[in-house]
């Protein structure tokens, strides 16, 4: 059984296939970049993941299971947007993950805030864009899950924020959990990734590993996907 | 140590000619241990997965063996650190010949401007 599984899956705004009949079975032990232009789907699909959305045909499974509570509690879900309340400080927000979450490691959040000079009683009223995706990143990433949906974590950030973010999702790499990047910024993310799947309109057009892409391509993945994507 | 990629190259291959090269040139001595594929990965910024994967290469041709439960170290044979070298030298040469060779020069041509510039580097 694949860690994350899309059968069929379809889902529509209105009139508009914003997820075409998709199929897609990713494993555990991965770093997989999904990867498409501005309203390809990819949103949509996370959202489907974390049961935000419902699906209008097919099914999207976690560990066989459709999103719910179950789901949801191995399931650590970065938003593409800010998510939190901006009156709230860092030690409290670790505080609500824990109180939330059962697998939220207090430990390695600690861990992942040490050195970046933040304060634990800073709100993040005070922090900068960097600073919040930061906070945010740690708040996911020091969950135990089995799955991380990871929503354009890059987008907007300067490059050292850039750094420390791939940092910090490599440093978390474990072979029993399943990593999924969503993101349009792909030069920045590509050495990061085994796998990477293309979102085309609503359909995946690629999912093949990183590697051999390059290989048999003779070019990177930010090249290849400006060749499919070219407007 | 400083990690820079090409594009349009697998990655763990370039992993692997990197590694090489530390090797042959002593900067990984034989013996030392290495550091771990995350540590690594991290320093590189790559896929812990493309890390191991290069590993697996690097000891499939003997220059570096693991220990169970304390790590992997760059091998102590002299015959290979040999090989490697002459191997990489060779590399080097053919890549030379090729370039120089598209450039329009024979053989012969090449061979006097090394030589010329082996005499001006002295």
């Amino acid at each position: 059984m694949s860690i994350f599984e899309c059968r069929s899956l379809t889902k529509y705004y209105g009139k508009t296939k914003a997820l075409d009949n998709i199929d897609l079975k990713l494993e555990a032990g991965q770093i997989v970049g999904l990867l498409g232009p501005n309203g390809s789907g990819k949103t949509t699909m996370i959202k489907l993941a974390n049961g935000l959305l419902q699906p209008a045909g097919g099914q999207i499974l976690i560990e066989g299971e459709e999103p719910g509570p179950g789901t949801k509690a191995k399931v650590a879900y970065l938003p593409d947007r800010g998510f939190l309340p901006e009156y709230m400080t860092v030690e409290a927000l670790f505080k609500l993950y824990g109180d939330f979450f059962k697998d939220f490691n207090i430990k390695k959040a600690d861990q992942m805030l040490d050195g970046l000079g933040i304060k634990k009683t800073d709100t993040l009223k005070k922090m900068s864009k960097g600073t919040k995706e930061k906070i945010q990143l740690i708040l996911v990433m020091s969950r135990d899950a089995k799955i991380y949906f990871l929503d354009e974590p890059i987008a907007g950030v300067d490059p050292a924020a850039r750094d420390y973010i791939l940092r910090t999702i490599i440093s978390n790499y474990c072979e029993n959990s399943l990593v999924l990047i969503s993101t349009h910024l792909i030069a920045d993310v590509e050495s990061v990734l085994d796998d990477v799947v293309f979102i085309k309109e609503g359909r995946v057009v690629l999912h093949k590993a990183a590697d051999i892409i390059r290989e048999e391509e003779g070019k990177n993945i930010d090249g290849l996907f400006r060749e499919v994507f070219k407007c | 140590m400083e990690w820079i990629f090409e594009q349009g190259r697998p990655i763990y291959t370039q992993i692997v000619e990197q590694i090489r090269i530390n090797i042959a040139n002593g900067t990984y001595e034989p013996g030392q241990q290495l550091p771990s594929v995350r540590d690594l990965a991290m320093e590189a910024a790559v896929n812990p997965n493309t890390m191991q994967r290069a590993f697996s290469e690097l000891e499939r041709d003997g220059l570096i063996y693991t220990v169970r439960t304390s790590g992997r170290f760059v091998t102590e044979e002299e015959g290979k650190l040999d090989i490697l070298q002459k191997k990489l030298g060779q590399e080097f040469i053919e890549d030379l010949f090729e370039k120089l060779q598209k450039l329009g020069m024979s053989k012969k041509e090449i061979m006097d401007a090394i030589e010329e510039s082996a005499k001006e580097m002295k």
